[in-house]
């Protein structure tokens, strides 16, 4: 299975955040902006595509067991939430594309 | 001697930098006893989504939770402004949140049909002007 560090590689995906956690796997991904529906759908191991970069994602994120999140379109990740994810150890990725296209790309990748 | 453990939260609020401690500790808790893990993640999904509401529609509150070997109990308590019309706020896609707490990704009205669905039995007590009162239940095997 890909792990959080290939699918970095792959994608060309710079790492925020969480570089001791890189050998997760990663089995699926899932993209989504609405926390509440992100809370209710987002699979364990997935990694979550968003241009959501504030603490509250991390929370999320990490509540659901993701293997990492992505954040799309070259969005911001605020201090708050790099701190939380620093101390969880949570792997936060970043890429300039949006979240269609890099999920399209992803989506061949694990197949 | 029962073998019940329980464990108390204060919930602050509109701190969302804390919002989901409670819900991570319990989470933490629950993984360390072994304790199914379909369970757990329901409670996570609950527990997170009340912490929360509790963060940005009533000013803060407290968590009350026992982990038995057959169940999981939460209890939210908080003395916010209480719910007008419990029917409607249980609807997908109602909120009431302000602007600022939308552009965090809030807001889509999924938080109390969430609960409802990842729990097996879920009360609301609720008065205007008094507070809100939210009791949940997980069994460990559905
Ligand atoms: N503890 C509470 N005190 C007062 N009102 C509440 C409380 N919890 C929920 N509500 C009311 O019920 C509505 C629906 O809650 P729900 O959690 O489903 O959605 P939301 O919190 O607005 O958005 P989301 O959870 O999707 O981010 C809220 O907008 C609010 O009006
Ligand atoms: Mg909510």
């Amino acid at each position: 299975m890909m792990t959080v560090k290939e699918l970095a590689e792959r994608l060309e995906l710079k790492i925020l955040a969480g570089e001791a956690s890189l050998d997760r796997p990663v089995s699926g991904g899932y993209t989504g902006d609405l926390l509440s529906w992100v809370m209710a759908r987002l699979p364990a191991d997935a990694a979550w595509l968003t241009v959501m970069g504030n603490i509250n994602a991390i929370a999320v994120a990490s509540l659901k067991d993701a293997a990492c999140i992505v954040l799309t379109d070259s969005a911001p990740l605020d201090d708050a939430a790099l701190e939380k994810a620093q101390e969880l150890s949570f792997p936060v990725l970043l890429s300039e594309q949006d979240s269609f296209t890099l999920g399209a790309r992803m989506d061949g990748l694990l197949r | 001697m029962s073998n019940t453990l329980s464990f108390d939260y204060i919930v602050p609020g509109d701190d969302f930098t804390r919002a989901g401690e409670a819900s991570s500790d319990v989470k933490h808790k629950l993984k360390q006893i072994g304790y199914d893990s379909d369970a757990i993640r329901r409670v996570a999904i609950a527990m997170y989504e009340g912490e929360i509401n509790m963060v940005i529609h009533a000013g803060g509150g407290k968590a009350h939770v026992e982990i038995s070997p057959e169940k999981i109990e939460m209890t939210l308590a908080d003395n916010g402004p209480g719910i007008k019309d419990v029917a409607l706020a249980m609807r997908e896609g109602y909120s009431t949140a302000p602007d600022n707490v939308r552009a965090l990704g809030f807001g889509a009205g999924m938080g109390l049909p969430n609960m409802k669905k990842s729990t097996d039995a879920m009360e609301i007590d609720t008065a205007i002007g008094t507070g809100t009162t939210l009791h949940m239940t997980v069994y460990a095997k559905r």
